[in-house]
C-alpha cells in the first residue's frame, strides 16, 4: 500500500504518518494504535479497546515514535497521531520493550493455561507467543488469591490471572454506568473486586467476560464447557429484544455454548445485555418441546377429549389441526403472537392466516404497544440518529435499560460522552432518568395531555406548567428530535401511547421515531403483515389488492389482540393459534385471557417450550428456535435486516415455524407456494414492495451492518381520543424489568434467579401519609383482581400512582389489569 | 463499627460543599470516618458512598489505595518506626526490635490491651533526625531505646510524652484517626469560588498562554 493509491477507507484531509516506513493518511485526532490497525499494522495490546477511552494501563502497545525530537517509546493507545510522526512498531527497541512488558505481566500470571477457559483464545497467551520471551526468568513465588470467586450470579473472577488492564472496570463504570467492580489496594496488592456483599449485579456483566484479555473473568454458563478450538461459529443476530444486536453463535457437538457480541457500528457496538447473551440456555433446556403434543389420556393415548397432553406424530397433530381449521368461519379464527419468529416465518404465517384461512385476526403484539398503522405512519429513525452527538432524544414510555439493553448503552454513551440531551416522558423514573436532562412523569392516561401541553402550554397530567415549558423549550431549540417510542405502561390502554405519538408527530414535523417495543422481531412481524389490517411491506389491507401469489385477501380488517380475546370471551372464536406466546402470563389482562381461552374450541400452540397457556392447548407443535436452529432474517427496531443463522439442529422433530405454516396450508388443501427458504423469500419479495429488491444473500452480504430498509410511511391516522373515567383512586403503572418470569428466562438456569420480584412503589409523600413502613406487605386490589406484595417508597413514581413490575415470580400484575379501561385504578391495603 | 454519627454527617456535608464535585471530598471524608472509629469500616464506606453519590466499590477502591486508612481496628496509638536507609544506619532496626520486645508484638500487630499497634514504615521524611518514629503521626526524633520506653510509659500513664513533637508543648496525643486537634470550619460565603472543571472558561492567572505568537 502506498499513499498514492487511495483505499476505500482512506481519508484525504487527514494527518500523514509514517508507520514502519510506509506513509499513511490517518484521521485527525485518531489514536496511533487505531490508525495503524486501519492500515494493516497490528500493534499488540491488552488494555486498549476501540469502544472505550484509552488508559495506557498495560504498556504492551509501546512503539518507537519520532515527532522530530528523536525516537522514543510511547504507548500508541494514548497517542493521537500528529503531522509527520514517524513510527517504528517492530524496531529492536520496540520489540525489546514489548518483550519486557510481557515478562512483567507474566510475573504473577499463573501458568494454568491447560485448565483455563481462555486458553486457545487468550490474547496474553497469543501475544506471549508472538512477542514475548521464550522462557521465564522468574523463580520467586507468584502471588496467590483464592481461585475464582463469584463476583455476581453469573461472573467469576480469578484474581491470579488478572493483569490489571482496567477493561472490565472501565466497562462497568464508563460504558454500563454500574461501577460495582473497582481496583482495590495498590502496587503488588492491586486486585479487581467488588465491595463486600455488593455483587457486580449489572445487566451488562457478560461484556466484561468477553473483553477480558486473560482468563480472569469467566461466565458461569460457559465455564469448563469447551475449548475454543472445538467451537464452530456463525454470524447471527440476538433475538431477545428488538435492537437486533449482532452476535456470533458458537457451538460444539451440536450444542450452543455461548454468544459473543459483534461490533456492529450502527447497532450494538459489540455490547450485549446479559439477557441477550445468556438466554441461549433456554434453547438447550430439557423442557424444550421435541415432538407434537395432542390431548390424550393417562396412558398416553391420543383421545379427542383427554385431560392431558400426550406425544403424537406430526401426521396426527397436523391432521387434527387441519380438521379444526377446515370449513371454519375465518372470522372465528384468531392468531396471536409471532414476534419470536424469523421475518420469513412471520410472512409464511401471515400468508397462511390471510390468504389461506382468510382471517385478518392476526396480531404479533399482545395489547402492549401502539397499533401497526400508528407505528408505520411515523417517520422512522435509526439508532445512530437517536444517539447522534449533540442531538436531542425524547424517550416516551420506554425504559431501554430494562427492555433494550444495547440501545440503553448507546443512549447512555450519547448522553455521557457525546453531548446528547435526553428528555424523558415516562410514567415513572427509568434507567435513563439519571442521564436525562429532564424527566416528566405523566399520570397514567394523561400522556397525550402532557404532549399537548408541550405545544399549548399550561400544566397537564400531574406535571407543572414550568416543567412542561422547560421541556417544550428544549424540544423547540433542537434541530432534530428523535423520539424513542416505547410500549408505555401496561396499566394503560395502548391508545394512550398512540395518541401521544401521533400528537408528537403533528407538533414536531421534523421528529423521527425509533420504536422500542417489547418483543423481539415485532417490527419484522409488522413488515411481514403479521398485524391486523396490514399486508406485507408496510401496506394497509384496506384498499390494497391481493399480492399476485396470494389469491385472496380477508374480507375485512381484523381485530387486535385485545379485541380478539373479547371476541373469544363472547364465545365467538372457534380456533385460536398461539405463535410462541403466552397470553395467560403476558397479556395485560389475565382475567380476560383466561375467560377467552376457556371458551375457545380449539387451541393450537406453536412454541419451543410449554407455557401457562399452551399447557391447556389441544394441539402443540414444537418449533425450532428462531435464534440458533433456523436460517432467516431479523428485522430490528430501525427496520434493519440482519441474518439469523442455523447453527445446530433442532431437538427431536421440531421444525421451523414457516414449515409448520406450509404443512397446515397443505392440510387445508392449499399451498403456500414454497417448500424452501429461497422460494419463500421470492414469494415474500413478490408480495412486499419493501423487500422486492432484496435477497437473503444481500442481507448476509450486508456484513455487521445488515441492510437498512428505506422505510416508506403510510398515511397518518388521526390521533385517537382517550376516555378517562374521573376517579380519585390510585392509578396503576405497570412496567417491565429485564428479568421476569417469561418462558425463555425461566428456562435459562443462569438467569432464572435474577428476577427480583415485584413490589408496589409509591411516592414517598403518599407512602408516609398512608402510614406504611419499610418492609410492609400490601394487598393491591383492582376491580378485577388483587395481589399481595411488598410496598416501597420511590420518589420516581408520581403522586397518585402505584408502580408494579410486570410478570414477576412473586406476583403477576396482569391479574390486576382491566383492558376495558383506559387506566386501571387500584386501592392499597396493608397486610397485618 | 458503624456509619457516621449525626454530628459527623453534618461535618461531612460541610466538607462536601467545599468541592465542585461531591466525590472529590472522599479522602477528607475517609479521614472523618477514621477519626470517628479509629479505622474505616465497610459500613462507614457504604455511608460515604451514599453521601457523595458513588458506589461503595469506588469508595473502597480509593480507601484501600492509601495505607494510612486502616480497614481493621487498630490500637489507640499507631506506632510507626522507620527502618529506611537513614534510620537504618543510625539504629532504626534496633529501635524496631526493641519496640517489638517492649510491646510484645510484631509489626502489624496490636497489643492485647488495644493500646498500641506497631508498624515498620518506609521513610517518614525526617532523615536528618534519624532514627525516628511516629505515634499517631506525631514525630519522635533521634530516639534511643530508653526514649522509646519513656514514650510508651508516658502514653500508658495518660501523659503527653516529652519526646514527641506536638504543635504546642503539652498537646495531648489524640487517639488514632484524629489528625488535627482543632477542626477548621470554612464559612461557605468565604470559600473560594467553586467552579466545576467543565465550566472553567479562562486559564488560571498563573498560566500565561502563547496563543497568537506564531
Amino acid at each position: 500500500m502506498t499513499a498514492t493509491e487511495p483505499q476505500a477507507d482512506e481519508v484525504t484531509d487527514g494527518v500523514p504518518v509514517t508507520i514502519d516506513g510506509v506513509e499513511i493518511m490517518a484521521k485527525k485526532g485518531e489514536l496511533l494504535i487505531a490508525a495503524a490497525e486501519r492500515h494493516g499494522v497490528y500493534i499488540p495490546r491488552f488494555c486498549y479497546h476501540p469502544r472505550m477511552k484509552p488508559v495506557g494501563m498495560c504498556r504492551m502497545c509501546l512503539v518507537e515514535v519520532d515527532t522530530g525530537r528523536g525516537p522514543g517509546l510511547q504507548p500508541s493507545c494514548m497517542l493521537p497521531v500528529s503531522d509527520g510522526m514517524v513510527v517504528q512498531t517492530e524496531s529492536d527497541v520496540a520489540k525489546k520493550a514489548q518483550d519486557g512488558v510481557l515478562e512483567f505481566l507474566l510475573i504473577n500470571h499463573p501458568l494454568d493455561c491447560p485448565v483455563c477457559d481462555k486458553g486457545g483464545e487468550c490474547p496474553l497467551q497469543d501475544q506471549t507467543v508472538a512477542y514475548g520471551p521464550g522462557e521465564s526468568r522468574f523463580v520467586e513465588e507468584k502471588r496467590h488469591f483464592e481461585k475464582p470467586i463469584p463476583i455476581s450470579d453469573i461472573v467469576y473472577l480469578d484474581r491470579e490471572r488478572c493483569i490489571l488492564c482496567d477493561r472490565c472496570t472501565r466497562f462497568a463504570g464508563d460504558v454500563a454506568g454500574d461501577p460495582l467492580i473497582h481496583f482495590q489496594a495498590r502496587g503488588n496488592e492491586t486486585e479487581v473486586n467488588t465491595f463486600p456483599d455488593e455483587p457486580f449485579s449489572s445487566y451488562f456483566s457478560g461484556n466484561t467476560v468477553q473483553i477480558c484479555p486473560v482468563g480472569a473473568l469467566t461466565a458461569k454458563p460457559y465455564r469448563f464447557k469447551a475449548r475454543p478450538w472445538d467451537l464452530t461459529e456463525i454470524a447471527s443476530t440476538a433475538t431477545m429484544d428488538s435492537v437486533g444486536s449482532r452476535i456470533t453463535v458458537q457451538s460444539s457437538r451440536n450444542e450452543v455454548l455461548r454468544y459473543l457480541g459483534v461490533d456492529s457500528d450502527p447497532v450494538n457496538w459489540g455490547w450485549l445485555s446479559d439477557k441477550e447473551r445468556f438466554s441461549f440456555e433456554a434453547w438447550n433446556a430439557d423442557a424444550r418441546l421435541t415432538g407434537p403434543l395432542v390431548r390424550g389420556d393417562k396412558l398416553g393415548n391420543p383421545t379427542d377429549s383427554g385431560d392431558q397432553l400426550v406425544g403424537a406424530s406430526w401426521a396426527l397433530a397436523l391432521g387434527k389441526a387441519g380438521d379444526a381449521l377446515r370449513d371454519v368461519d375465518p372470522e372465528k379464527v384468531i392468531v396471536l403472537g409471532g414476534s419470536r419468529m424469523t421475518t420469513e416465518s412471520q410472512y409464511a404465517w401471515a400468508k397462511l392466516a390471510k390468504a389461506v384461512i382468510g382471517t385478518d385476526n392476526v396480531d404479533a403484539q399482545l395489547g402492549d404497544g401502539p397499533a401497526a398503522e400508528v407505528l408505520l405512519s411515523l417517520p422512522r429513525a435509526t439508532i445512530d440518529q437517536a444517539c447522534a452527538p449533540g442531538g436531542t432524544v425524547l424517550v416516551v414510555g420506554a425504559d431501554p435499560k430494562e427492555t433494550h439493553g444495547a440501545l440503553f448503552l448507546r443512549l447512555r454513551h450519547a448522553a455521557m460522552h457525546d453531548g446528547a440531551t435526553i428528555l424523558e416522558l415516562n410514567p415513572r423514573s427509568s434507567g435513563l432518568s439519571q442521564y436525562a436532562a429532564q424527566s416528566l412523569h405523566a399520570l397514567p392516561g394523561e400522556l397525550g395531555d402532557v404532549v399537548g401541553a408541550l405545544a399549548a402550554g399550561g400544566a397537564a397530567g400531574g406535571c407543572d406548567a414550568d416543567a412542561i415549558a422547560a421541556m417544550a423549550e428544549a424540544l423547540g431549540a433542537a434541530d432534530a428530535v428523535t423520539v424513542v417510542l416505547g410500549s408505555g405502561s401496561l396499566g394503560e390502554d395502548p391508545t394512550v401511547m398512540a395518541q401521544a405519538a401521533l400528537r408528537l408527530a403533528e407538533q414536531y414535523p421534523n421528529a423521527t421515531f425509533l420504536p422500542a417495543l417489547h418483543r423481539a422481531n415485532v417490527m419484522g412481524a409488522i413488515d411481514a403483515g403479521l398485524a391486523p389490517g396490514m399486508l406485507p411491506g408496510r401496506r394497509r389491507l384496506a384498499g390494497s389488492t391481493a399480492p399476485d401469489t396470494w389469491g385472496s385477501l380477508p374480507a375485512s380488517a381484523g381485530l387486535d389482540a385485545e379485541a380478539m380475546l373479547r371476541k373469544a370471551d363472547a364465545g365467538d372464536v372457534e380456533v385460536a393459534i398461539l405463535l410462541g406466546c403466552d397470553p395467560l402470563a403476558d397479556f395485560p389482562d389475565a382475567a380476560l385471557a383466561e375467560r377467552a381461552f376457556n371458551k375457545v374450541n380449539h387451541l393450537i400452540s406453536v412454541d419451543t417450550h410449554l407455557n401457562l397457556t399452551s399447557t391447556g392447548a389441544d394441539i402443540v407443535f414444537p418449533a425450532a428456535a428462531s435464534a440458533t436452529e433456523v436460517d432467516g432474517t431479523f428485522t430490528n427496531m430501525e427496520g434493519r435486516l440482519s441474518p439469523i443463522a442455523r447453527k445446530v439442529t433442532p431437538p427431536g422433530t421440531a421444525r421451523p415455524d414457516w414449515m409448520i405454516a406450509a404443512e397446515l396450508a397443505a392440510q387445508l388443501a392449499d399451498d403456500l407456494g414454497f417448500i424452501d427458504l429461497d422460494e419463500l423469500w421470492a414469494d415474500f419479495a413478490a408480495a412486499s414492495p419493501l423487500h422486492a429488491d432484496l435477497s437473503m444473500a444481500d442481507i448476509a452480504e450486508g456484513g455487521t451492518e445488515g441492510v437498512l430498509l428505506a422505510g416508506s410511511s403510510i398515511s397518518r391516522p388521526p390521533a385517537p381520543n382517550v376516555e378517562m373515567a374521573d376517579s380519585s383512586d390510585m392509578r396503576l403503572i405497570v412496567t417491565r424489568k429485564m428479568y421476569d418470569a417469561g418462558t425463555l428466562l425461566t428456562n435459562s438456569p443462569s438467569l432464572v434467579e435474577l428476577a427480583a420480584g415485584a413490589s408496589a412503589s409509591i411516592n414517598p409523600a403518599q407512602f408516609a401519609s398512608l402510614g406504611f413502613t419499610d418492609g410492609d406487605d400490601v394487598t393491591v386490589r383492582s376491580e378485577v383482581g388483587s395481589i399481595t406484595l411488598p410496598v416501597v417508597a420511590d420518589a420516581g413514581v408520581p403522586a397518585g400512582a402505584v408502580a408494579i413490575e410486570f410478570n414477576q415470580p412473586n406476583a403477576s400484575a396482569a391479574s390486576l389489569l382491566d383492558s376495558a379501561r383506559t387506566v386501571t385504578t387500584v386501592s392499597l391495603e396493608r397486610v397485618s | 463499627m458503624s456509619r457516621l454519627t449525626e454530628a459527623n454527617v453534618k461535618i461531612a456535608h460541610e466538607i462536601i460543599a467545599r468541592y465542585p464535585r461531591p466525590k472529590s471530598a472522599l479522602i477528607p471524608l475517609l479521614h472523618l470516618a477514621q477519626e470517628q472509629d479509629g479505622w474505616v469500616s465497610d459500613e462507614a464506606m457504604a455511608h460515604l458512598a451514599e453521601l457523595v453519590g458513588v458506589t461503595p466499590a469506588e469508595v473502597r477502591g480509593t480507601c484501600t489505595f492509601y495505607e494510612m486508612f486502616k480497614l481493621h481496628p487498630v490500637g489507640t496509638y499507631m506506632v510507626n518506626v522507620c527502618t529506611n536507609i537513614a534510620c537504618q544506619l543510625l539504629g532504626g532496626e534496633e529501635l524496631l526490635h526493641h519496640a517489638e520486645k517492649t510491646l510484645g508484638i510484631r509489626p502489624g500487630g496490636t497489643t492485647s490491651d488495644g493500646m498500641f499497634t506497631l508498624e515498620d514504615v518506609e521513610c517518614i521524611a525526617a532523615c536528618t533526625e534519624a532514627p525516628c518514629m511516629q505515634v499517631n503521626y506525631r514525630y519522635g526524633v533521634r530516639l534511643s531505646t530508653d526514649d522509646f520506653d519513656e514514650i510508651i510509659d508516658d502514653l500508658r500513664a495518660g501523659r503527653t510524652p516529652d519526646k514527641l513533637i506536638t504543635a504546642n508543648p503539652g498537646d495531648q496525643i489524640p487517639s488514632h484517626g484524629t489528625l488535627g486537634l482543632t477542626r477548621q470550619h470554612l464559612d461557605p460565603d468565604k470559600a473560594a469560588g467553586i467552579v466545576p472543571p467543565e465550566q472553567v472558561t479562562e486559564n488560571p492567572v498563573w498560566l500565561t498562554t502563547t496563543k497568537g505568537d506564531s
